[in-house]
């Protein structure tokens, strides 16, 4: 996607290239997550995309439990990143009974469905 | 602040249909059957209906397949899908159509053939873009994260939420037409089977067949049908996301919004409301609505459901057919709340029958606690 003009595709694009891009307001300078032609909190259409710190919190989770022979049980959680949005992912790395909420946590690149997707790891303390 | 449309549209015929299993008919097979069961309720025939107000689970023009499978071409159509909550919004755009003159017999209809089709959740919608590649199990997984929420911000507790489960049970073991009947204690619940932590299968809904129907007509005309009316007094819907990950606050849902204004508009309060009836797709989200509907404060829900305090002989009578933990879950449960309420108010509800019923509250959810709507149902003697 050489000309990757769309929310979407910049987002997509960043991930094929091992990074982890965030939109953030011009105008209230909050970020948001998912990717947007406009603002959610003020409604401006200023948007610039900044590299993510990859720190956050695990904000809630759950464990969707799955027979053995079909994959066994794995975790589905929601974190908050530092900059203060939150996104849907999964903690990779420990035991999915685990992960607690309030675990810090670094976000990376890794796959989900056989594309690029964001996961985290547990925080090195 | 009660609202001009107060008390300005009635209910004044509910039906239902092929709940349990409904083998071998589609789900427009059973919201027929509905459809005919709550107009005969009424003493109203399929011709009398000029307005539909329908979604269903299938495919993305339900409202006209229903339309043409029953035969009939209604001047006014509603068809708008915020999830198991339509049902409950749709007594708003029934009254308002109704009140200005845009159809004079309303049919509010829904069937799933679920159970017997797939034996699971059927949807059609699409899993959100940026959700669907964690393979999150929808829609447990939204409700098993809200539940853990709770858990850690306010201390409550698994006990409490299979409470919720064993509650609905204990109301659906008295009414015949509920689909499970057998004992369930609190150890049953929390030792069933772990689906999305902390949720076990049975603080999950069953999975039926079923559909629902109500029959709606402007308050002028509605003495005038064999069943004791039951008149809207109150309808409020609001919305707050779609995606789980989207939720501001996983403890606090947009039924403090809904429920504010619906008993403003009907002129009542909490305390005023004899028969509850909530969405009950998971147990925690009893303890949510009970929490943003006022009946009890933000993080004491755990504690107002504990120990049969809204099981027969409680406090507060919630869920009074058993719900769809208990009773029945075709997919959107939306209509059963509405249907429940109405019948506690005429008396001929099919299980216990609450005494001198003036004030019910029906509640619906949609999405994953994303469209929340209330709407408050009265006696004549509450206009
Ligand atoms: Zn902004």
């Amino acid at each position: 996607m050489p000309d990757a003009t769309g929310p979407d595709q910049i987002f997509q694009r960043a991930l094929t290239n091992g990074e982890i891009m965030l939109p953030r307001c011009d105008d209230c300078g909050a970020y948001h997550f998912f990717p947007r032609v406009l603002c959610p909190h003020c409604h401006g259409t200023a948007i610039s995309w900044h590299p993510a710190s990859g720190k956050g919190r695990v904000h809630t989770t759950t464990v969707v439990r799955q027979k053995p022979e079909r994959g066994g049980d794995y975790n589905v959680c929601v974190v908050e990143l530092e900059e203060g949005v939150r996104m849907m992912s999964r903690v990779e790395g420990i035991a999915p009974g685990d992960i607690v909420i309030d675990m810090a946590v670094t976000a990376f690149v890794g796959g989900a469905e056989g594309q690029p997707a964001v996961l985290f790891k547990p925080a090195e303390v | 602040m009660t609202t001009k449309l107060r008390g300005k549209s009635a209910i004044v015929g509910t039906g239902h249909a092929g709940f349990g299993e409904a083998h071998g008919l589609t789900a427009y097979d059973v919201m027929a059957q509905s459809a005919l069961a709550a107009l005969g309720d009424a003493g109203l025939k399929l011709s009398d209906v000029d307005g539909l107000l329908c979604t269903m689970m299938e495919d993305s023009m339900p409202a006209l397949m229903a339309a043409e499978y029953l035969g009939i071409q209604p001047r006014f159509i509603d068809g708008t899908m915020t999830g198991g909550s339509s049902f409950v919004n749709y007594l708003t755009s029934a009254t308002m159509a109704l009140e200005a003159g845009l159809c004079d017999v309303a049919l509010i209809v829904y069937g799933s053939n679920q159970r017997t089709a797939s034996g699971r959740l059927v949807t059609a919608s699409r899993p959100p873009a940026y959700e669907a590649p964690y393979n999150p199990r929808y829609p447990i997984s939204a409700y098993a994260m809200a539940a853990a929420r709770h858990m850690h911000e306010f201390g409550t507790t698994r006990e409490q939420l299979a409470d919720v489960a064993v509650a609905a049970r204990a109301w659906a073991q008295h009414n015949p037409e509920a689909f499970e009947r057998g004992p369930l204690s609190r150890a049953d619940v929390l030792g069933a089977r772990m689906v999305g932590d902390p949720l076990t299968v049975r603080d999950c809904c069953l999975v039926t067949d079923g559909g629902g129907a109500i029959v709606m007509v402007r308050a002028d005309r509605a003495r005038d049908f064999p069943k004791a009316p039951v008149y809207v007094l109150g309808s409020a819907a609001e919305s707050s996301h779609r995606q789980i990950s989207q939720m501001k606050d996983f403890t606090v849902t947009a039924a403090r919004e809904s429920g504010a204004r619906a008993f403003a508009a009907a002129g009542v309060s909490p305390s005023d409301i004899q028969a509850v009836e909530l969405y009950d797709a998971f147990t925690i989200n009893t303890i949510l609505f009970l929490e943003d509907l006022g009946f009890c404060a933000k993080g004491e829900g755990g504690a107002f459901v504990e120990g049969g305090r809204i099981a027969p002989g409680g406090v507060l009578p919630v869920n009074t057919n058993g719900g769809g933990l208990s009773c029945v879950h075709p997919g959107m449960y939306g209509i059963f709340t509405v249907i429940e309420a109405a019948r506690q108010i005429r008396g001929d509800a099919p299980g216990i029958q609450l005494k001198d019923v003036d004030l019910a509250l029906a509640h619906g959810n949609g999405g994953v606690l994303s469209s929340q709507v209330t709407a408050i149902l009265g006696s004549q003697n509450t206009l």
